[in-house]
């Protein structure tokens, strides 16, 4: 149970949970809402499914929000350290929200529309994110939430066969980009992305819409429902960090091996270079190194090792920590994240975890652990 | 001697002095796909009550008791290997480990079938 779940305040429901409840859904509570964590399949066959047809997944609970206007970008600019300027009509890009301190506030996913900047944000930050947003972006373009839309995903090898059915045009879109979709009728926002390692679609539609798109795509053959628990196991899989655990406030971008998601623009010698929380920080740390790094881990033998498990080096010495770590259902090894100090991040290097007071090896490795399936055309 | 059974959701099957021990079927359920069972080593001993072992899903870990106290003279290796066999068959091939009962007036002290089935529906 969520520790921060207040037990006299209802649960939110996202427009879709009678569906959820209908599917029989076995549902806890995440982020303040009630969720499925998994249909009458169970997470390794949700799981399993999705790398091998199509997963739909209800995300209603994360947070959606427009910045409108023409200084939106540059506006955006100085709460992360990303280039917005120059992101093309309809191409998405990976975000992170920072603290003066360089520490990550939240990581998000932006894309530029027509009609503005589209942008997704964890549900667990959603009420902090958009204060954030409003109370340094008010004055220089329009901070405009989206209460009133769902959000669908759509992940695995034959999403594009099962969403082509709905609007062929789905097809044309490349890994990153996005556009406006009927889908059998129905107005939506599309982009190809997603938190799997999968090819896939994220899909934005109107609330009232959401319960009769989602049946029309699990009427697909393809489809099936998936709850949050795979969701968890997918995205870990494919070496995707969840914000609260691996990274947090504590963990500034360098730290958590994030710098491909900051543009050379916006790094020191760049043409917009600083002008974000932590700038400073972050920029020293590019010039000088950070003490630890997160990496990623696989172990060959059967024990899973999860977040908050020590990491010691082979005399004993505690070296770093586990931030998520599972069984990987398409893997078939215990997989995980976890920060070590920067001299064992190096890959192929070994080093052990306690569980249970037993120590098991564990190898740092390279992510995603599976690999990717993002159509570049 | 009838089949035992504990609030955390065990099974004590008991002869000449051996219990067999393993998860209920709903035990399984609640848990979902099992991928790790972690097993007590054979020559061990427990009293009543201890953690014996660990039994893991996708999403966590969760403790197995040792339901009466006494020495661990068998784990299920077949388990270890598979398992999954810990919700396709958690009553029969899917049981976790026997123990040579220390004291056995301990049982008594356990559910019988129907009382286990109410605490299953009232739950």
């Amino acid at each position: 149970m969520s520790a921060d779940q207040n037990l006299n305040t209802p649960l939110h429901k996202t427009p879709l949970h009678a569906l959820h409840l209908e599917l029989g859904a076995k549902m806890v509570p995440f982020a303040g809402y009630d969720m499925p964590v998994q249909y009458p399949a169970g997470v390794m066959a949700e799981h399993k499914h999705t790398r091998a047809q199509a997963g739909l997944f209800d995300v209603s609970h994360m947070g959606q929000v427009l910045l409108v206007g023409d200084d939106a970008a540059a506006a955006l600019e100085t709460l992360v350290p990303v280039d917005i300027v120059d992101l093309g009509m309809f191409k998405q890009r990976y975000a992170l929200f920072t603290a003066d301190d360089g520490g990550i506030l939240d990581d998000l996913m932006v894309a530029r529309r027509t009609d503005g900047l589209f942008v997704v944000v964890n549900a667990g930050c959603r009420d902090q994110d958009i204060a954030h947003m409003q109370k340094h972006l008010s004055g220089r373009c329009e901070v405009r939430p989206l209460p009133d839309q769902a959000l669908l995903a759509l992940q695995g090898p034959q999403a594009v066969t099962a969403l082509s059915r709905l609007n062929p045009g789905v097809a044309q879109l490349v890994f990153m980009t996005g556009g406006f979709f009927d889908l059998d009728g129905i107005p939506t926002f599309v982009t190809r992305s997603g938190y799997t390692g999968e090819d896939g679609y994220e899909i934005s539609v109107a609330a009232d819409r959401s319960v009769e798109l989602a049946r029309k795509l699990l009427a697909q053959p393809e489809v099936m429902p998936i709850g949050l628990g795979a969701r968890d196991s997918l995205r870990l899989e494919a070496g995707l960090c969840l914000y609260g655990h691996d990274i947090d406030t504590t963990t500034t971008p360098v730290e958590a091996s994030l710098t491909w998601a900051i543009q050379k623009v916006r790094r020191a010698g760049g043409a917009r270079a600083g002008g974000y929380p932590g700038a400073a920080v972050i920029d020293r740390q590019f010039a000088e190194g950070a003490a630890r790094k997160r990496v990623g881990l696989v172990s060959s033998e059967r024990m899973p090792v999860r977040e908050g498990a020590k990491l010691v080096n082979a005399d004993g010495q505690e070296i770093g920590v586990v931030t998520s770590g599972t069984l990987g259902p398409t893997v078939g090894k215990p997989v995980a994240l976890a920060y070590v100090q920067t001299p064992y991040a190096a890959l192929g290097t070994e080093l052990f975890a306690e569980v249970r007071g037993k120590r098991t090896p564990m190898t740092v490795s390279s992510t995603p652990f599976t690999p990717n399936g993002y159509f570049r055309g | 001697m009838s089949i035992k059974y504990t609030p955390d959701h065990e099974w004590v099957d008991t002869t000449d002095g051996i219990a067999t021990v393993g998860i209920t079927v709903h035990a399984q359920d609640a848990l979902g796909d099992v991928v790790f069972v972690d097993l007590p080593d054979v020559g061990k001993s427990f009293a009543a009550k201890e953690v014996a072992g660990v039994v893991e899903s996708v999403k966590a870990a969760a403790d197995v008791y040792a339901p009466i106290s006494g020495e661990i003279v068998e784990v299920n290796e077949a388990l270890r290997a598979d398992p999954s066999l810990a919700n396709t068959d958690p009553l029969k091939s899917g049981w976790f480990f026997k123990v040579k009962l220390s004291n056995p007036a301990e049982l008594d002290g356990l559910m019988d079938t129907t009382a286990y089935d109410e605490l299953v529906k009232n739950s």
